[in-house]
């Protein structure tokens, strides 16, 4: 009996083990593709808007290309989109253009060998470079090429109720609230007057993603457009992001902003006077709330046209199971041509990262003046790094945010130190 | 009987030959049939549930472990990546991570909580439930509803119920937590270990419940007539005649709670307040699916597994195995 569990487990063992070494082992990838023509997929978002882009777009695109034609679906469902196409890269799942990708994912998914680089079709960076001008830069990977194709964004900005701006006393056409001192004296009246319980309510979760709508757009505009690394190195703990977090944390221990998760809308509901949104809001809220929209404070006040914010983008990416990388390429440009850039920004509202899009489609924001702001605002955002561990590091971020300064856990100059730390650490592993 | 059959195949000489003689000469049996025992067709009839635990949980137990040992991140068909050997590396930095630290700390909580309470309220109940005739059914039905119920929309309710306007404070009135409960570090993970208690509850009901009709009524009968009251009974009948139901529920509730995710996750919002409701399962997840650091994820995996396997261990020594003497 002995003889036969020892032979049971050394044959269990032998199976393990050669499946293991089997898993455990990679090839290369091909080139030879980029250059190939013919069918392909596409995934795009499951929003009512985007999905009503797309299909007109494929529906364009199958009708003038019968034999190179998109079967297009939304990205299936789950956690989130990213969890998707990580899990769909390890099983070569992936279409061949995702219209969803997070900037922040991207060096996750080029270290999987997942994404495609669009620096190295013929015309790539002149093309990506052509149509997004200066703002292409920031999306670049470590190693200088693009693995996403800038595609469109959401600049963030201050959404107030202007029916509860008035109850508390404030000009609800023209809030000055400029400064963090403003902000805050702004806050303390909507607070005080009892016209809304509270007069923010940001996600207080410990999500990585949620610091791109608290701390990041007021980090870009107090310093001009940087981000949390700046040439390899945490910014966290500089003078400037210690600010933007003492001020978070004032609104959080002077009650000015829920420290609890909240089921539903809070800016929609009436519980809180503000929010930071991007222009998808404008569509959504519709006559729900009379709403205005102001930039993101700074510490010393900055005019509109020099405040820099997140510009919660999503990109485009390729991927390397694509076996039709050359049809991929040219749908790639055919969905980001002026044409299709305006009729997105048409459907959904939503701005295309483009170089000269006031004037592109001034046609556009002349009859949708409530999207000008925002169309200007887009003229200078600052995403998130697309380094391999920029979620790592985001997650670092949150950790500390939620902890000094929603809960107000230690002093925010040490805890963004340790944090800064661990940022810098992760930046170095490969 | 394995000492047996060995005994008497190998070890006993062949008739009508002398022990040294015959030492050499013992009858062995086929080679097939020493590997697959005397009764092979015992292995076909296993054999789909054999498959389903080595593909479901064995290999990637074993894959686990491989992993853990490896800068392994997850890659495309086909990539060509580098996944170096890093040796003990992942469990160095486990074991000297902060939030990993604090995700084991915060799960001990979460069990010191849920399992004893799991395994009181349980046994008390179904006793309950065993000795009442009125409502029996609808009482069965209502503890078990919470456990079929999807967590999501559980949480939903308990959310309602323990927000900071919730029901519960405005009961409690200026008694009331504050932070309140599910946003203050200090009551994030016992007010996790409550909402799972009384989510699971139905299930470990059901398992004594069965248990209680084992136990038989001339025991209770007996010591009755010894003068024991309802309480002495309890004592000396029912918790000894369900111990193998409470080592069962004491291992049920130590795994599940030891592999802890959705409650934290969308009760607390990916960790809660400074990281007090952080299981170590939601650290895997976020180390191993959002950040791509399975290697990482795998070795604060197998941590957790042994762990769990010491705990276990330690419960059906000190529980059950006085049951065995």
């Amino acid at each position: 009996m002995r003889k036969r569990r020892i032979a049971i487990s050394l044959i269990t063992a032998g199976i393990v083990a050669g499946t293991l070494a089997a898993c455990g082992s990679s090839g290369g990838g091909s080139t030879d593709a980029m250059k190939a023509h013919g069918p392909i997929t596409i995934w795009y978002s499951n929003n009512t808007q985007e999905v009503q882009w797309g299909k007109a777009m494929v529906s364009a695109w199958n009708s003038a290309h019968p034999k190179e034609k998109i079967k297009a679906q939304e990205v299936p469902a789950g956690k989130s989109t990213e969890e998707v196409i990580g899990a769909a890269i390890t099983a070569g799942t992936t279409p061949c253009l995702v219209f969803n990708n997070l900037p922040a994912a991207t060096g996750q998914w080029q270290k999987q060998g997942g994404l495609v680089d669009l620096s190295k079709f013929p015309d790539g960076n002149k093309y990506i470079e052509a149509r997004s001008g200066d703002a292409a830069a920031q999306y670049k990977s470590a190693d200088g090429d693009y693995y996403q194709m800038p595609w469109k964004q959401n600049p963030v900005m201050i959404f107030y109720n202007k029916a509860i701006f008035q109850k508390a006393g404030l000009d609800p056409e023209k809030p000055d609230m400029s400064t963090y001192d403003k902000f805050l004296a702004a806050a303390q009246k909507i607070k005080s007057s009892g016209a809304a319980p509270y007069a923010i309510y940001p996600a207080p979760t410990s999500e990585f993603f949620q610091v791109n709508f608290d701390y990041l757009p007021l980090l870009a505009a107090q310093t001009g457009g940087k981000t949390f690394i700046e040439d390899g190195k945490a910014t966290i703990a500089d003078q400037d992001s210690l600010d933007v977090a003492n001020f978070w944390k004032t609104i959080y221990s002077d009650g000015l902003a829920g420290k609890e998760q909240y089921q539903g809308d809070a800016f929609q509901d009436g519980k809180s006077a503000m929010a930071i949104v991007g222009p998808w809001a404008i569509a959504y809220y519709g006559d729900k709330v009379q709403w205005g929209s102001v930039p993101v404070p700074t510490k010393d006040g900055k005019s509109a046209d020099e405040t820099y914010t997140f510009p919660d983008a999503k990109n485009i990416g390729m991927y390397t199971s694509c076996k039709n990388q050359g049809t991929a390429w040219d749908v790639l440009k055919f969905a980001t041509s002026q044409e299709q850039d305006g009729k997105l920004l048409d459907v959904s509202g939503q701005m295309p990262i483009r170089k000269d899009l006031a004037t592109t489609y001034a046609s556009y924001f002349d009859s949708h003046p409530a999207y000008k702001e925002f169309g200007a605002q887009s003229a200078r955002t600052v995403d998130d790094p697309t380094g391999t561990n920029t979620i790592a590091q985001m997650q670092a971020l949150r950790d500390a945010y939620t902890k000094a300064v929603v809960n107000g856990s230690g002093s925010v100059e040490d805890v963004f130190k340790a944090a800064a730390d661990k940022i810098d650490k992760l930046q170095a592993q490969k | 009987m394995s000492t047996s059959v060995r005994g008497s195949d190998t070890a006993r000489p062949a008739a009508g030959a002398s022990p040294a003689a015959g030492s050499g000469r013992t009858h062995r049996p086929p080679l097939v049939q020493r590997i697959l025992g005397t009764n092979p067709l015992g292995w076909l009839f296993s054999a789909p549930y054999l498959v389903f635990v080595l593909a479901i949980f064995a290999f990637p137990l074993c894959f686990a472990v491989y992993m853990s040992f490896f800068d392994y991140f997850f890659a495309a068909p086909g990539a060509n990546v580098d996944r170096p050997f890093v040796g003990f590396d992942n469990y160095i930095q486990a074991f000297t991570d902060p939030q990993v630290l604090q995700s084991f700390v915060n799960v001990g909580i979460f069990l010191i909580i849920n399992v004893p309470l799991t395994v009181i309220l349980s046994l008390l109940l179904a006793s309950g439930l065993n000795s009442i005739v009125r409502f029996r059914t609808f009482l069965r039905v209502s503890y078990y509803v919470p456990y079929v119920t999807a967590s999501v929309a559980t949480i939903a309710v308990w959310l309602f119920l323990f927000g900071q306007n919730g029901l519960v404070n405005q009961i409690l009135g200026p008694l009331a937590p504050s932070p309140s409960w599910l946003s203050n570090p200090a009551l994030a993970m016992p007010s996790i270990a409550i909402y799972v208690t009384w989510k699971g509850l139905g299930f470990y009901i059901l398992l004594y419940l069965a248990a209680l009709q084992n136990v038989p009524t001339e025991l209770y009968e007996s010591a009755a007539t010894d003068g024991a009251g309802k309480i002495r009974q309890f004592m000396s009948v029912t918790v000894p005649g369900v111990r193998p139901a409470t080592v069962l529920v004491l291992l049920l509730a130590t795994i599940t709670g030891a592999n802890l995710f959705t409650e934290p996750y969308l009760l607390t919002g990916g960790g809660g307040p400074e990281g007090r409701s952080a299981s170590p399962v939601l650290l895997i997840y976020q180390q191993g699916i959002q950040q791509g650091h399975p290697g990482y994820a795998s070795a604060i995996g197998v941590i957790l597994v042994i762990g769990v396997l010491i705990i276990g261990w330690l419960q059906n020594r000190f529980v059950g195995g006085r049951n065995e003497s």
